[in-house]
C-alpha cells in the first residue's frame, strides 16, 4: 500500500494544479463521505409547516416542497451519485476485462464474435441504450446501475482486448505461458498491471460523466423514485417550482456541476500527465 | 468507390440486425410484465393471459423476434401496448419535430463551432484558444437539463423573450402540414408569421444543444487542425514563403477535413441523446417525449421503436460521414 500511496503523492505534487484539483477531489470525497453526519435533519421526513423556507442559518439552502431541508438532501445525494458511478464503473471494468481478455487470448472465431457483438453495443447513442435499458427494467436505483452498465461496458472490452493483444507479444508474457501458467493468471498477473495505465485514464475520465448520465434517466424518471434523494430527481423537482424558488434548483444544480467538474478536471489532468509519459518514451 | 459504399452500406445492415436482436432481447427478457402492465391493477389471472395471448407474448421468443422482423420488413414496428394504435404511424408524426431540433442545432453547432476550432489552433495561447479550453471542461460537467432550466430561467420567467413549451404557439400559428418540418412548411407556404413563431419556440432548446457541446467541438477541431500543422508538408510550405492563409486553407483544412467529420460524426451520438433531454425539459413534441410516455408503462413496443429508431439514424449518418471522408481523401475509397 505504501509505494502506491507514495507514486500518488509524488504525482499530486508535480504541479500547482495538479495539487489544487486532488484537494478540490479529496474535498468533495470527504463531504461524500461524512457530509451526512454533519445535518440534523432527515432527508425523507415531510415537514408541511415548513415548506419552501428561504435559505436561513438553520436552513442554509432552504427547505423544498415537503418541508425538508435542501442541503440535507444535496449531501446525501453526493453519496448516492457517487456509489452509482462506483457501481457502474466497477460492472463495466470486470465485464470489460472478462470480454476484452476473451477476445484478446482466443483471437480467431471467438474474437470476431466477439467483437461484433461489443460493436452492436458501440454503435447505441450511449444515452439512448441507457433511457431504454432502464425503462424496460422498470425505474429503480438498481436498473439504473444495471442499464448504464449495459450502455457502458463495450468500450472497455475494446479498450482490453487492444492491450491484451498488444502485450500478447511480449516476452514476458510468453515467458509466463512457456512456464504453463493458465491464460487467467497470466491475465490477470501479466497483461492487467501493464494495462493500468490506460485503465486509470479512463477511469477517472468516466466518473464523472457516469455521474452525469444517471442524473439524466434520474431527471427523466427512469432512476430511483421520490422520495429518494438523487440529483436528478431533485433537479426535475426543483424545475416545477422555478418561478417559487429558483434556490432550490440552484443548489441543487450546481452541486451536480460542482462534483461532476471537481471528477473532469481530475480525469483532464490524469489524461494529460499520461499523455506526456507515453510520449516521451 | 461505388464498392466502397456497397461494402459500408451491407455492413450497417449487419449491425442494424444485429441492434434488432439486442433490443429485442432488451425489451422481452425483462422482470416487468407488459402484459399484466396493460390489463391494469387488479386484474384477475385470466385476463392477464388473455392480453399476453392477445399480444403473443406466450409464444416462443424465437418466434415472436421472428414475426417482429417479418413486420420489421413491412414497415410496421408493432402496435402500442396501451392506445392499441399503430406504433409507425406515432413515430413518422413525432419523428419531423426531433429531426428539425436534433439537426438544426447539429448544423448550428457545426457552423459555429468548427470555425472557431480553427481559430483556436492558429491563433495558439490566445483569448479564443484559452477561453474554450476553460469552456470545455465546464461544459463536460454541465448537466445539459440544469442548462435548460437556467436558459428557462433567465428568457421565460425573468425576460419573457422565448416561450418554453413545445413547437408552436397555438393552431393559428401552425404552418400548414406538408413536410411536418415545420420551419420548412413555413418558408415554403410563405407564411411569415409561422416561421418566427416556430424558430422562438425552437431558440432554447437548440441554445441549450449547442451551448452544452459548443466547446467540445471546437476543441476537437483545433486538435484535428494541430495535428495537421505539424506536419512536414507544412513547414516545407512555410519555408518556401506561402502565405499562412494559403498555408491553412489550402494544406491544413483539406487534411484536417477528414479527421473533424470523423470526430463530429460521433458527436452526433452525443446530440441524439441530449435532443431527448430537450425534448423531455421543453415538452418539444418529437419522438423521445413521445417514447416517455410509453416508457413510463413500460410499452415496450414504443420503447423497441424509440431505440430502433435513434439506433437507425446515427447509423445512417455514420454511413454518411463514411461517404464524405471517401469523398474528402481518395486514399480511403481505394482502399
Amino acid at each position: 500500500m505504501m509505494p502506491l500511496l507514495r507514486i500518488v503523492a509524488r504525482w499530486t505534487l508535480a504541479s500547482r494544479m495538479r495539487l489544487c484539483t486532488v484537494v478540490f477531489v479529496v474535498f468533495i470525497l470527504a463531504i461524500v463521505a461524512f457530509g451526512p453526519l454533519l445535518s440534523p435533519y432527515s432527508t425523507t421526513a415531510i415537514n408541511a409547516s415548513e415548506r419552501f423556507l428561504r435559505p436561513s442559518w438553520s436552513h442554509p439552502f432552504g427547505t423544498d416542497e415537503m418541508g425538508r431541508d435542501i442541503i440535507t438532501r444535496v449531501l446525501a445525494g453526493a453519496r448516492l451519485s457517487v456509489l452509482i458511478s462506483a457501481s457502474v464503473l466497477s460492472v463495466t471494468l470486470i465485464v470489460g476485462v472478462v470480454v476484452g481478455g476473451v477476445a484478446g487470448f482466443y483471437g480467431g472465431l471467438v474474437d470476431l464474435v466477439v467483437m461484433r457483438i461489443t460493436e452492436i453495443f458501440l454503435t447505441f447513442p450511449t444515452l439512448v441504450l441507457a433511457m431504454a435499458l432502464a425503462a424496460s427494467l422498470g425505474p429503480s436505483l438498481g436498473s439504473m446501475i444495471l442499464a448504464l452498465s449495459i450502455a457502458w461496458w463495450a468500450s472497455y472490452a475494446r479498450l482490453l482486448r487492444a492491450k491484451v493483444i498488444e502485450l500478447r507479444e511480449e516476452q514476458y508474457v510468453e515467458a509466463a505461458r512457456a512456464l504453463g501458467m493458465s491464460s487467467w493468471r497470466v491475465l490477470f498477473r501479466h497483461i492487467l498491471p501493464n494495462a493500468l495505465g490506460p485503465l486509470v485514464v479512463r477511469i477517472t475520465n468516466d466518473f464523472g460523466g457516469v455521474i452525469l448520465f444517471s442524473t439524466v434517466l434520474g431527471f427523466l424518471g427512469l432512476g430511483p423514485q421520490p422520495p429518494t434523494p438523487e440529483w436528478g430527481l431533485m433537479v426535475a423537482t426543483a424545475s416545477r417550482y422555478l418561478a417559487i424558488t429558483p434556490s432550490y434548483a440552484l443548489f441543487s444544480g450546481s452541486a451536480l456541476f460542482i462534483t461532476v467538474l471537481a471528477f473532469a478536471l481530475l480525469g483532464d489532468e490524469v489524461y494529460e500527465s499520461y499523455r506526456s509519459t507515453t510520449r516521451r518514451d | 468507390m461505388s464498392v466502397y459504399l456497397l461494402r459500408r452500406f451491407a455492413m450497417m445492415l449487419v449491425t442494424f440486425f444485429g441492434i434488432t436482436l439486442v433490443v429485442f432481447t432488451m425489451t422481452r427478457v425483462i422482470p416487468a410484465d407488459p402484459a399484466r402492465a396493460a390489463a391494469g391493477v387488479g386484474a384477475s389471472p385470466q385476463t392477464v393471459a388473455m392480453i399476453r395471448h392477445e399480444l403473443g407474448l406466450d409464444r416462443p421468443l424465437l418466434t415472436q423476434y421472428l414475426f417482429y422482423m417479418r413486420d420489421l420488413s413491412r414497415g410496421s414496428l408493432g402496435k402500442s401496448v396501451y392506445s392499441r394504435k399503430p406504433v409507425t404511424t406515432e413515430v413518422l408524426r413525432y419523428l419531423p419535430a426531433t429531426i428539425e431540433l436534433a439537426m438544426t442545432s447539429f448544423l448550428v453547432l457545426c457552423l459555429v463551432g468548427i470555425p472557431l476550432g480553427i481559430l483556436a489552433a492558429t491563433h495558439r495561447g490566445h483569448a479564443v484558444d484559452v477561453v474554450t479550453r476553460i469552456a470545455a471542461v465546464g461544459s463536460t460537467a454541465l448537466p445539459i437539463f440544469w442548462l435548460a432550466l437556467i436558459l428557462q430561467f433567465i428568457f421565460f420567467y425573468h425576460l419573457h423573450w422565448f416561450p418554453i413549451i413545445g413547437r408552436s404557439g397555438g393552431i393559428a400559428l401552425r404552418p400548414e402540414h406538408i413536410t411536418g418540418f415545420y420551419v420548412f412548411d413555413a418558408l415554403i407556404t410563405w407564411n411569415w408569421p409561422a416561421l418566427v413563431d416556430t424558430l422562438r419556440h425552437m431558440f432554447l432548446p437548440l441554445v441549450t444543444l449547442v451551448a452544452s457541446r459548443l466547446a467540445v467541438v471546437v476543441r476537437l477541431t483545433r486538435v484535428c487542425v494541430l495535428e495537421v500543422l505539424s506536419e512536414d508538408y507544412v513547414r516545407t510550405a512555410r519555408a518556401k514563403g506561402v502565405p499562412n492563409s494559403r498555408i491553412v486553407y489550402k494544406h491544413v483544412l483539406r487534411n484536417a477535413a477528414g479527421p473533424i467529420v470523423t470526430e463530429l460524426g460521433m458527436q452526433l451520438a452525443w446530440m441524439l441523446g441530449g435532443s431527448a433531454v430537450a425534448e423531455a425539459i421543453f415538452v418539444w413534441p418529437g419522438l423521445a417525449y413521445f417514447a416517455l410516455l410509453g416508457m413510463a408503462s413500460v410499452d415496450y413496443n414504443v420503447i423497441m421503436a424509440f431505440t430502433l429508431v435513434f439506433a437507425l439514424i446515427f447509423l445512417l449518418s455514420n454511413l454518411l460521414v463514411d461517404v464524405i471522408c471517401a469523398l474528402l481523401n481518395p486514399k480511403i475509397r481505394l482502399e
